[in-house]
C-alpha cells in the first residue's frame, strides 16, 4: 500500500476553498506539539491564540484593530500578485506613509480644523505611493528585480523613520525618548464607538475591498491587469501595457500600505516611534495568499492573521512564552497552506503493491506526459 | 554485426495506457522487422506519443508486453532502452545552446571518452552518413536543419537497432527532407530497423514499406504504404476524407496591408534581423508566406500586430487612404479598431490566457462586452462566447470552460472564432492549423477562403506547403529575415518554393555575398 500523487484533469474547486481550512488545522495541531514541547499547557495556548481573542466586544475592537491595517495592505498586495509584480517592501511603504502622515499631523495645534485628518491620511497615501513608485521606477527603467528592490527600500525606510525620530522630530520634552511628541487630539481618527479602539479605518478597508472586487472582476482595466500576471505574451499581443500594469500595481499597493501606516499613526499610536512598523507588511502578504488574492477571502484571513498576533502578546504576557511565536503561527500558516495547495491540481491516491488496477499505477505527476500536449 | 532475421526487431501487443482524463493507448499492437522502416501515423492525440515514449521507457504502460529482439523486456527509463539499442530523436531538441556539438553529444556518451575522440567519432559518422557537420561549432549558430543533424549522429554513435523519429521533417525545406530520406534508407539497408512518426502521407509512402495507423488510441490499419493512396490513407487515420475546398477566383479591391523596405534589428539574442521586407496585401486575395520557422517569421508577425512598434514611420502602411498617421506606432489595440485582427502561432498563454475562460478570453481582442468606464457585462460576455462556440462549432463545456481545458484544435476553432467574428478588414494568421487535426484544419481553411471571398485580406503566414498551396491566391517565401518576390500560386512548385527557401530566388543574387542562408539542408 503506497500514496500516490496523481494529476488531476482539472484543479478542483472544492480543494481551492478546504485548502486553507486544513491549512489551519495543520497549523493548530502543530500548534498544540509546540505548546506540549515547550511544556505549556496545550489547550491553554490554544485558547490565547482562538478564544480570547473573541471573548468579548472589548477583544473583538482590539481584533478588528489590528486586522485593519493587514487587511488594507493586503487589498493592495493581491493587486500586484496578480499582475506579476512582486511588490515584497508593504512594511517600508506603510513605515512611509505613516512617517508622512506624522510629519503633517506634527504641524497641526489646537486650534487646527477637524478637516486636517484628510490631509494627514492623503499624506500618508502620498508618501506610499512615493516610496513604492522608487521600486517601479527602478524596474521600469532599468528592469531591476522589484522583490530585491521593494524589500531593501523597507530597510532603508525603517532607518529613515529612525533619524526622524531620532533627529528632527523627536519631542523636545521627551526625556530624550526616541519618539515625536504625542499628537493632538485634534487629529485622531474617529472611533466607530466609545470603549474601543476601533476606528473608520475598519469602514474604509471594508469599502475598498469592495472596490477591489469590482475592479478585478468587473471591469476591463482589472482584467487587463490580471492578464498580464497570468500570460505576459497574452497582454502583449492584447495591446495590454505591461508598464501601465506595473506602475498601477506598485501605486496601488504603495497607497494602500501608505494609508494604512497613517491610519495606524494618527489612530492607536498617536505619535511616531520606533515601534511604529509592527511587520504588518510582511504579515499582509501571508494574508494576501491565505486570503487566495480574493477580497473576501483576504477579510477572513485578515482577522485571522490579528488572532495570531493579539495571541502571541497573550502568549507572551500570560503563558511566558517569547512574542515570536507569533511568527511562528503565521510561518506555519503560510508553509501549511503552499503544501496542502498541491490537493488543487492532484489528489492523493491509495495504491496497492504492483499489478493493482489499471489507470491507478504509474502515474508521474508530471503533466508533460498527457498526451494532449504531444507531437503535432 | 549478426541480425537475428527471424525474430522481430520490436513487437508491441496489447498495448494500453490511460491518463485520467483521455485512454491514450488502447490495445495497441506493433510489429517492426529488422531493417524495416515502419510509419506510425495519425492524427494529433491519437496516441503516437504516449506510444512512443512507452516503446523509449519514459512512461509505463497499464498493460501489454513489449518484445524486443524475441524477448521480453521492462524498459523501465530511456537510459535502459538506449542500453537495449533504441535510439530516439525527438521533435523538439534537447540541445544546449551555448554549447560546441561535440560538447552536446558527449553529454550523452560514456564519461570515460575525452572530448577529443568523442569529435572524432562524430567526423567519422558524420563523413559514413554524408552528414556535414562541424563537430568544433556552438549550437546556436546552428540552423534547425543542423540541429538536427546533430540529434541523429548522436544518436548514431550508439549504434542503435531501433533508431525513433518523431515528426522530423517539420522544420526542414524539401531538400533537406530527401537528404534525410537518403541517409534514412541507408541506415535501413544496414539492418537498423526506423519508427518514423508522421502525419505527412507523401512522405510516408515514399520512404516506408510498412505502417501501422492509430486513431483515437486505437490501431485502425497495417498496410503497406507504397500500395495505398494518400486518400486511402487518410481515410485510416481520420475515419474520412476531409472535404475538398471550394476555390474560385475573385477580383482583388485596394492594397489593404503594404510593407515597404522593412528593416528591423532583432531584439532578443537568438531572433532574426528583418531586411527589406516588402510585400503587399489586397482586399479579397489571401497571400501566403512560407518557409522554415525561425527564418525571421516570429519578428515580422509582432510587427505587423503592433506588438512591436519599432518599425520606422512609412514601412508598414495600413488602408493607406484611411489613415494619414504611421502605423508604426500604433499599438495591437488602435490597429484593432482599423480592421486588423491577428492570430499568433502560440495558442496558449498568447492567443489565449490558459487559466481563463472563454468568455474572459474574448475580452483579449474583443471589446462589445465592456461598457462605459471599462464596465464588463457579464451576460453579454457569457452570450458572445456561447454564440462562437456554436457558430464555430467548438467542443468545449461552456463558456466558462478554460482555455486550456480545450484540445488544440478547438482552442484554434475558437481563436479563430474571435477573431473572424470581428469582421476584419485584415487578417493576419500565423501557423493556422499548426498541431490542429485533419477535421478542424480544413474547418478552419474553409473559414478563411470564406472571409476572402466576402473581401477580407488575408496574410497567412505557415510552415505547411500544402495547406499555403491550397487556400493561397500569391506566395512569398521569407528566409534568414528577407521576402521572396510574389509568386503567383498557379507559378509555384513544391520544388521551387522549397529552392526559395533556401534563400535562393532570383533577385536575391545581388546581396547573398553573406555567409550561407542558414537554413537546414541536410
Amino acid at each position: 500500500m503506497r500514496l500516490k500523487l496523481e494529476a488531476r484533469p482539472q484543479n478542483s474547486t472544492f480543494w481551492s476553498y478546504a485548502s486553507p481550512v486544513l491549512a489551519l488545522l495543520l497549523t493548530v495541531a502543530i500548534g498544540v506539539l509546540l505548546f506540549i514541547a515547550l511544556g505549556k499547557d496545550p489547550v491553554r495556548g490554544l485558547q490565547m491564540f482562538f478564544w480570547e481573542p473573541i471573548r468579548s466586544a472589548y477583544a473583538w475592537g482590539e481584533l478588528m484593530v489590528k486586522a485593519t491595517p493587514l487587511l488594507l495592505i493586503a487589498l493592495g498586495l493581491a493587486i500586484c500578485f496578480r499582475s506579476n509584480v512582486w511588490n515584497i517592501g508593504a512594511e517600508g511603504q506603510f513605515i512611509m506613509g505613516a512617517l508622512a502622515a506624522g510629519f503633517v499631523a506634527l504641524l497641526a495645534d489646537k486650534d487646527s480644523s477637524r478637516w486636517i485628518l484628510l490631509l494627514i491620511v492623503f499624506a500618508g497615501v502620498l508618501g506610499g505611493m512615493a516610496w513604492a513608485s522608487l521600486t517601479a521606477l527602478l524596474r521600469d527603467k532599468f528592469n531591476a528585480n522589484e522583490i530585491l528592490v521593494s524589500l531593501m527600500l523597507v530597510y532603508v525606510a525603517d532607518l529613515l523613520l529612525g533619524y526622524m525620530v531620532y533627529g528632527p522630530l523627536k519631542d523636545p520634552n521627551g526625556f530624550n525618548f526616541p519618539q515625536s511628541k504625542t499628537f493632538e487630539a485634534v487629529t485622531q481618527i474617529p472611533r466607530l464607538m466609545q470603549g474601543s479602539r476601533m476606528s473608520i479605518g475598519l469602514l474604509i478597508a471594508l469599502a475598498l475591498a469592495a472596490g477591489l472586487w469590482v475592479f478585478l472582476f468587473r471591469t476591463r482595466a482589472g482584467f487587463a491587469q490580471q492578464v498580464g500576471g497570468l500570460a505576459p505574451a497574452a497582454a502583449r499581443y492584447a495591446g495590454f501595457s505591461s508598464r501601465k500594469a506595473l506602475w498601477l500595481a506598485m501605486l496601488c499597493s504603495g497607497g494602500a500600505a501608505g494609508l494604512a501606516g497613517a491610519l495606524e499613526v494618527a489612530g492607536p499610536i498617536g505619535q511616531l516611534t520606533l515601534y511604529v512598523p509592527a511587520g504588518y507588511g510582511f504579515a499582509a502578504i501571508i494574508v494576501a495568499f491565505v486570503g487566495r488574492l480574493h477580497p473576501v477571502g483576504m477579510i477572513f484571513s485578515a482577522v485571522l492573521m490579528s488572532m495570531f498576533y493579539i495571541g502571541g502578546e497573550l502568549a507572551q504576557s500570560r503563558l511566558g512564552l517569547p512574542k515570536s511565536i507569533t511568527g511562528v503561527f503565521q510561518g506555519l500558516l503560510l508553509f501549511n497552506l503552499l503544501a496542502c495547495d498541491t490537493l488543487l491540481a492532484y489528489r492523493l491516491v491509495l495504491t496497492r503493491s504492483a499489478g493493482a488496477k489499471a489507470g491507478k499505477t504509474g502515474v508521474a505527476p508530471d503533466l508533460n506526459l498527457q498526451p494532449a500536449g504531444g507531437a503535432k | 554485426m549478426i541480425i537475428e532475421s527471424t525474430a522481430p526487431r520490436l513487437q508491441l501487443s496489447g498495448i494500453s495506457k490511460s491518463y485520467p482524463s483521455v485512454v491514450a493507448n488502447n490495445n495497441v499492437s506493433l510489429t517492426v522487422l529488422p531493417g524495416e522502416i515502419h510509419a506510425l501515423l495519425g492524427e494529433n492525440g491519437a496516441g503516437k506519443s504516449t506510444l512512443v515514449k512507452i516503446i523509449y521507457g519514459s512512461v509505463k504502460p497499464d498493460e501489454g508486453v513489449v518484445n524486443f529482439n524475441g524477448s521480453p523486456v521492462h524498459i523501465r527509463n530511456p537510459q535502459e532502452a538506449r542500453v537495449l539499442g533504441i535510439s530516439m530523436v525527438f521533435q523538439h531538441f534537447s540541445l544546449f545552446e551555448t554549447l560546441s556539438v561535440a560538447e552536446n553529444v558527449w553529454l550523452g556518451l560514456d564519461k570515460r571518452l575525452t572530448l577529443a575522440e568523442v569529435t572524432q567519432r562524430i567526423s567519422a559518422k558524420a563523413s559514413e552518413y554524408g552528414l556535414d557537420i562541424n563537430p568544433g561549432r556552438p549550437v546556436h549558430t546552428l540552423s534547425v536543419g543542423e540541429m538536427q543533424r546533430v540529434e541523429i549522429i548522436r544518436a548514431l554513435l550508439t549504434n542503435p537497432k531501433l533508431l525513433i523519429l518523431d515528426e522530423p521533417t517539420s522544420v526542414l525545406t524539401p531538400q533537406a527532407v530527401e537528404k534525410l530520406f537518403v541517409v534514412l534508407k541507408k541506415l535501413s539497408s544496414e539492418g537498423c530497423s526506423i519508427l518514423y512518426i508522421s502525419h505527412k502521407l507523401h512522405e510516408i509512402r515514399e520512404l516506408c514499406t510498412a505502417c501501422t495507423v492509430l486513431r483515437l488510441g486505437k490501431v485502425t490499419g497495417h498496410c503497406n504504404p507504397q500500395e495505398e493512396s494518400n486518400a486511402s490513407l487518410s481515410r485510416l487515420m481520420i475515419g474520412a476524407e476531409p472535404p475538398a475546398l471550394e476555390h474560385r477566383i475573385v477580383a482583388t479591391g485596394d492594397v489593404v496591408l503594404s510593407v515597404q523596405q522593412l528593416t528591423l534589428p532583432r531584439d532578443d539574442q537568438f531572433g532574426v534581423n528583418l531586411e527589406a521586407v516588402s510585400l503587399d496585401v489586397r482586399a479579397g486575395e489571401v497571400v501566403g508566406i512560407a518557409g522554415v520557422s525561425g527564418n525571421g517569421q516570429r519578428e515580422l508577425m509582432y510587427v505587423l500586430s503592433g506588438e512591436d512598434t519599432r518599425a520606422e514611420a512609412g514601412m508598414v502602411r495600413l488602408f493607406k487612404q484611411t489613415v494619414g498617421h504611421a502605423v508604426g506606432k500604433l499599438g495591437p489595440i488602435q490597429r484593432r479598431a482599423l480592421g486588423v485582427q491577428f492570430v499568433p502561432e502560440e495558442r496558449l498563454g498568447r492567443g489565449a490566457v490558459p487559466n481563463l475562460s472563454l468568455a474572459h478570453n474574448l475580452m483579449l481582442t474583443r471589446s462589445n462586452s465592456v461598457g462605459k468606464g471599462g464596465w464588463i457585462r457579464m451576460n453579454d460576455l457569457v452570450k458572445h462566447a456561447e454564440q462562437l462556440i456554436t457558430r464555430f462549432k467548438v467542443k468545449a463545456s461552456g463558456p466558462h470552460a478554460t482555455a486550456k481545458s480545450l484540445s488544440g484544435g478547438n482552442l484554434q476553432k475558437f481563436i479563430m472564432g474571435r477573431e473572424i467574428d470581428a469582421a476584419p478588414r485584415l487578417l493576419i494568421v500565423s501557423q493556422p492549423t499548426w498541431g490542429v487535426d485533419v477535421g478542424a484544419a480544413a474547418q478552419i481553411r474553409g473559414a478563411i477562403l470564406a472571409l476572402r471571398d466576402a473581401g477580407c485580406a488575408v496574410l497567412v503566414v505557415s510552415e505547411e506547403l500544402d495547406e499555403l498551396f491550397e487556400i493561397s491566391d500569391r506566395l512569398h517565401v521569407i528566409a534568414n529575415g528577407r521576402l521572396s518576390p510574389s509568386l503567383d500560386r498557379a507559378k509555384a512548385t513544391v520544388s521551387l518554393v522549397g529552392e526559395w527557401m533556401s534563400g535562393l530566388w532570383p533577385k536575391a543574387a545581388p546581396v547573398a555575398i553573406e555567409p550561407p542562408v542558414q537554413v537546414g539542408q541536410l
